[in-house]
């Protein structure tokens, strides 16, 4: 653990000097949003006070420039997850959008009445909704593979519900309620035996893996920025160029076509076909800040230290009489989802908040996760890069503090 | 530790939330509406006997968080034997202690509902002091559909 330079890393996060209610800050909600560092901050303010313009537009210089670092953004995406080409790398507001992009456009082309979409019972409601609405639309039917106490999807009833009518497997890589990391090798493998293609959504995975889209031969990849330490309102749809060019576009506007005259347009080609309109130029840069800050620390040394964390973390948090650890399989990322004895999560974070620890209580946008562990809502701690041990001894003595004071 | 909470979890509410009062399903009750706040969960079904226009027993089911707990605990307490008038009247203070303006308040008004005074200072929790009086109210306009904070 030594090794892992957490203490230069945590210098560079501004935010993590914040005094919360006179306490310093213990950021533990990394799974709803992670902070910034500096050398994001500076990115973006960089963009807007030298190289901002419009891009794909004007001949003049600052345009070419701010086209050049959009793009330069896409090429850092594509080689962080390892995609062909950049024609693969689409940018999205986050990876909600980038699942309602598929949803109505490879789902409305392919998926007809009858037709089945199989996901998981662990999905984020960002998972479940824009499948639903596809059905709701096309008379096709949503199949949930169940999950066990432990958190696990159940592979073999996973399998037993792909059949000829499945026409795309949708299924989360890292849960962000449970922390669960899904088998996609072998999810995917399944899939493939059928030529069924399979997204996966990799919002919660991405900033605490190395993912190599290749390698795992998914056909679709969606992530946010938000979560992989750049800004808000930036993400990533990863999409097999053969997929790609076979879709119709989301959006209709500028910069998605080719020619438009009032009887027909011509779409443009990938990546620009799915990018009506002026991108988020800024953010993406950002997003290309944030990629080169991890490639620098590298995603094995930063899953590897993770996992120290989490080990440290659950370890402590089994010797609280009373806690309850939801989702406890051991191929799990950084999150530790728990329920206390008679104290509703609520609770609990505001009393944690109380003491500067920043902990998710809810139901973390996964209902039908809180329904099939039959607990209303639950307490998360999610970790990052730039926490510690020390920071886990604070929570710790935070929750058996409040367990004294409900007695 | 906790000192900045005194406020918001007074013993009172601690009280309620480990013994809450009328915590039973009323099988024969007149009025019954389900509550829920789809921000933490909390879920609670409220009975109500009615004579005439008169609440002449109240009580409650459901799961929820210490604040709202003691907070559906305190109002089926305090709604026996108020009229509608007199319990709309009452969740209107009730309400303007929780979110309204400093000078509307008149803790007097509220007798014990004072307790909760403090969630004025925790926005993300004044839902859960206020999901009881939404549900109440919901009861008292005979909507049986189940009624939500959001």
């Amino acid at each position: 653990m030594s090794t892992f330079p957490v203490e230069k890393i945590r210098a560079d996060f501004p935010i993590l000097q914040e005094k919360i209610r006179n306490k310093p800050l213990v950021y533990l909600d990394n799974a709803a949003s992670c902070q910034k560092p500096q050398q994001v901050i500076d990115s973006i303010v960089h963009c807007y006070s030298h190289e901002y313009a419009n891009v794909h537009r004007g001949v003049h210089t600052l345009s070419v420039r701010a086209t050049d670092r959009y793009e330069g953004a896409r090429e850092k995406i594509q080689q962080f997850i390892n995609a062909q080409s950049t024609k693969e790398i689409i940018f999205v507001r986050g990876a909600t959008e980038a699942i309602n992009l598929v949803a109505q456009t490879f789902g409305k082309t392919n998926i007809k009445s009858g037709d089945e979409i199989l996901i998981t019972a662990m999905e984020h409601h960002s998972n479940i909704v824009p499948w639903q609405m596809l059905c709701a639309e096309t008379g096709a039917v949503l199949k949930v593979a169940p999950i066990n106490l432990h958190g696990e999807l159940i592979f073999d009833e996973f399998e037993a519900l792909i059949s000829d009518k499945t026409k795309l497997v949708s299924v989360v890589h890292m849960s962000n309620a449970l922390g669960t990391v899904n088998p996609v090798k072998k999810i995917i493998a399944a899939a493939k035996a059928k030529n069924i293609p399979v997204l996966l959504d990799g919002a919660q995975a991405i900033p605490h893996m190395a993912v190599d889209v290749q390698a795992l031969d998914c056909d679709f990849y969606v992530f946010s920025g938000h979560k992989l330490y750049a800004p808000s309102g930036i993400g990533v749809l990863y999409g097999k160029q053969a997929l790609l060019e076979a879709m119709p576009p989301y959006q209709g506007g500028g910069d998605m076509i080719r020619k438009v005259t009032f009887e027909e347009s011509e779409y443009n080609s990938l990546p620009y076909k799915f990018e009506a309109g002026t991108p988020n130029i800024a953010d993406a840069i950002g997003l290309g800040a944030a990629i080169d800050y991890l490639s620098e620390i590298g995603m094995d040394n930063i899953a590897k230290y993770e996992a120290e964390l989490l080990d440290y973390a659950t370890e402590k948090a089994l010797q609280i009489e009373g806690l309850r650890i939801i989702g406890d399989t051991s191929e799990k990322g950084a999150i530790l989802s728990f329920v206390l004895d008679k104290i509703h999560p609520h609770d609990i974070g505001t009393m944690l908040d109380s003491l500067g620890i920043a902990i998710r209580a809810g139901h973390h946008c996964a209902m039908p996760v809180m329904d099939f562990f039959e607990v209303p809502a639950t307490a998360r701690a999610s970790f990052a890069m730039y926490n510690t041990k020390e920071e886990i001894d604070v929570l710790m003595a935070g929750i058996e503090d409040l367990i004294k004071i409900f007695g | 530790m906790f000192d900045d909470l005194r406020d918001l979890y007074q013993e009172v509410i601690f009280d309620h939330n480990r013994n809450p009062r009328n915590f039973y399903v009323m099988e024969d009750a007149d009025r019954k509406v389900e509550g829920f706040n789809p921000l933490c969960g909390d879920r609670l079904t409220l009975f109500l006997k009615m004579d005439g226009d008169k609440i002449t027993d109240a009580s409650f089911q459901g799961s929820g968080c210490a604040i709202s707990t003691a907070s559906v605990s305190l109002m089926t307490d305090i709604v026996k034997g108020l009229t509608e008038a007199e319990a709309e009247a009452l969740f209107a203070k009730f309400h303007a202690m929780t979110t309204g303006k400093e000078e509307d308040i008149n803790l007097e008004a509220v007798g014990k509902l004072a307790v909760l005074a403090g969630v004025r200072e925790y926005p993300a929790r004044v839902k859960c002091a206020t999901l009881a009086w939404h549900t109440l109210d919901a009861a008292l306009k005979n909507e049986q559909e189940a009624i939500s904070t959001e």
